[in-house]
């Protein structure tokens, strides 16, 4: 069930015109920055499928630039996204691929700001629903049935332990747990679905946790 | 999740002998932990953001291109004067919804429901039938939560998203969640609500994705003025006694299946259909310039 919640139907509230290239866009940009864990100084944007047929006419770019900018779905800044990107110094390139996508609505993100990089692509499956499939090369599997923590940390003995441990004190469940790094003793992500609603202090505890980069909070 | 069809949905609200919106707000609570009066006002939120985009558009708004804009005004003086063809209670709907439409269009606030592009249907639906059956703004809110629970149906098991199912699956969708919702206000039985979405999906099958200069504009607004009509044409034949003979989770298949069989020139690339006739190009041209290719 990729929908859950009747205000995946009943809403977003938005800006127009589309929840799908302009609501949806927003959102992949805010879940771009939030994996980032800050503003990047460059950002290159590239669409597939439809979203590099008609991201023009959607505001598919703008949404997604105030989205990594901070703004929500329904902020009125989405319109004047490039001059805000301006004022906040993001550089913006914008690419149009030709190449097949695994969905009509994809976009690929790719971020920096002088020190690190992180490179995420999104998909927006309708309605202004999205799914995050892909971090720095890694494929995520999310299921999007339950509340899933992506966290990238640097990889260290005791990080994955430590955030369980917190997560079991909250009397959290774990459900289901992916860990995967690139080569050892750099950057590791673990994707973590849970049964239990995780609120904002929660997040911000684990944030503080020796070794976590990033923590980034998905789905209902 | 409480349900996984409209079957099950239609079966849960007669074995708990209470409305498909009761069985939402249940689900609701469970999926989010939230309150039911978390949940009533995050959703009382949505109906008062469709009421300002109604009134905005009934006033008058153009879009950045200039292709849509000012229609809903012209049909609410039509209606004014008195002499309609298609009767008051219908085109007050249409006006409605292409007024929430050109609001969208305008990149101005709107609810999504389920998509940008159809969020006209049904706002224009349930403020046609708040003129029409007086209901509470309760009723009002509980009217979005029925929808919303055959919306859900629709995007779990086939999908609301235009690039993915073309239109059928945007305004169809909407429409066959306006209807069934109507029914319901209306005091009818939560099978005739499943009719009436069956009835109007059906009559929407099919409908593609082609939106000139890819622009949520041109037909995205006048569509939705289908779907709100064919809304309530179905509601009615429905709280008539009109069976759908073909039940409505397989409609619903059907639509998916449908959706799957269309060339990608026809979900929303802006390549096929209408968005390729000579005016389309040429307006194309007005607005962006010379194509870059």
């Amino acid at each position: 069930m990729k929908y859950r919640s009747v205000s995946d139907i009943i809403g977003p509230i938005m800006i127009g015109p589309s929840s799908s290239h302009t609501a949806g866009a927003a959102r992949i940009g805010a879940n771009a920055r939030s994996l980032f864990g800050k503003q990047p100084s460059h950002v290159k944007i590239i669409f597939y499928g439809s979203f590099a047929k008609t991201y023009k006419g959607h505001g598919t770019d703008v949404a997604i630039i105030a989205g990594l900018l901070g703004c929500d779905t329904f902020d009125p800044r989405i319109v004047e996204a490039y001059e805000l990107a301006k004022e906040h110094n993001l550089q913006i390139e914008i690419i149009e691929s030709e190449m097949h996508a695994p969905h009509p609505n994809t976009a690929r993100i790719e971020m920096t700001d002088g020190t690190s990089n992180l490179e995420v692509v999104g998909i927006s499956i309708g309605g202004g629903v999205i799914e995050i499939i892909e971090i720095n090369g890694f494929p995520l599997k999310i299921s999007g049935e339950s509340p899933t923590l992506i966290i990238i940390h640097e990889e260290r003995y005791g990080a994955i332990a430590s955030v369980a441990t917190m997560l079991a004190n909250n009397q959290i469940n774990i459900g289901h747990m992916e860990v995967s790094r690139k080569e050892r003793g750099k950057e590791a992500l673990m994707v973590i679905e849970v049964d239990q609603r995780i609120d904002n202090q929660l997040i911000e505890d684990l944030s503080k946790l020796d070794h976590v980069i990033t923590i980034t909070k998905m789905g209902v | 999740m409480l349900f996984k069809n409209v079957a099950e949905l239609v079966k849960l609200a007669d074995e708990n002998n209470c409305r498909i919106s009761e069985i939402m707000v249940r689900q609701e609570i469970d999926v989010t932990g939230l309150t039911r009066e978390e949940i009533y006002s995050r959703m009382e939120k949505n109906l008062q953001i469709m009421e300002s985009a109604v009134i905005r558009g009934l006033e008058g708004v153009k879009s950045r291109s200039g292709l849509t804009g000012g229609a809903a005004v012209l049909i609410k003086e039509y209606i004014k004067k008195g002499k309609t063809l298609s009767g008051e209670g219908i085109l007050d709907a249409v006006s409605k919804a292409v007024a929430t439409n050109e609001v969208n269009a305008a990149m101005g606030t709107i609810c999504a429901t389920p998509t940008a592009g159809s969020a006209g249907t049904v706002p224009g639906v349930l403020f046609a039938a708040k003129d029409i059956l007086n209901p509470t703004r309760e009723q009002m809110v509980e009217f979005l939560f029925t929808a919303g629970a055959f919306g859900l149906v629709v995007a779990n098991n086939a999908s609301i998203s235009g690039a993915a199912g073309g239109c059928q699956a945007e305004v169809g969708t909407a429409a066959g969640m306006a209807s069934a919702a109507l029914v319901e206000m209306a005091g009818g039985t939560p099978q005739q609500s499943a009719d009436a979405m069956a009835i109007t999906l059906k009559n929407m099958l099919g409908l593609v994705c082609d939106p000139v200069a890819g622009l949520v504009e041109v037909p995205c607004v006048k569509r939705n003025a289908a779907g709100a009509s064919n809304a309530m044409i179905s509601a009615d034949m429905a709280l008539a006694g009109v069976t759908s003979r073909i039940p409505c989770d397989e409609v619903i298949d059907a639509m998916y299946r449908i959706g799957r069989a269309m060339p990608a020139s026809l979900r929303e690339t802006a390549e096929g259909g209408l968005a390729s006739t000579p005016t389309a190009k040429k307006l194309e041209e007005q607005i962006f310039g010379k194509k870059k290719k």
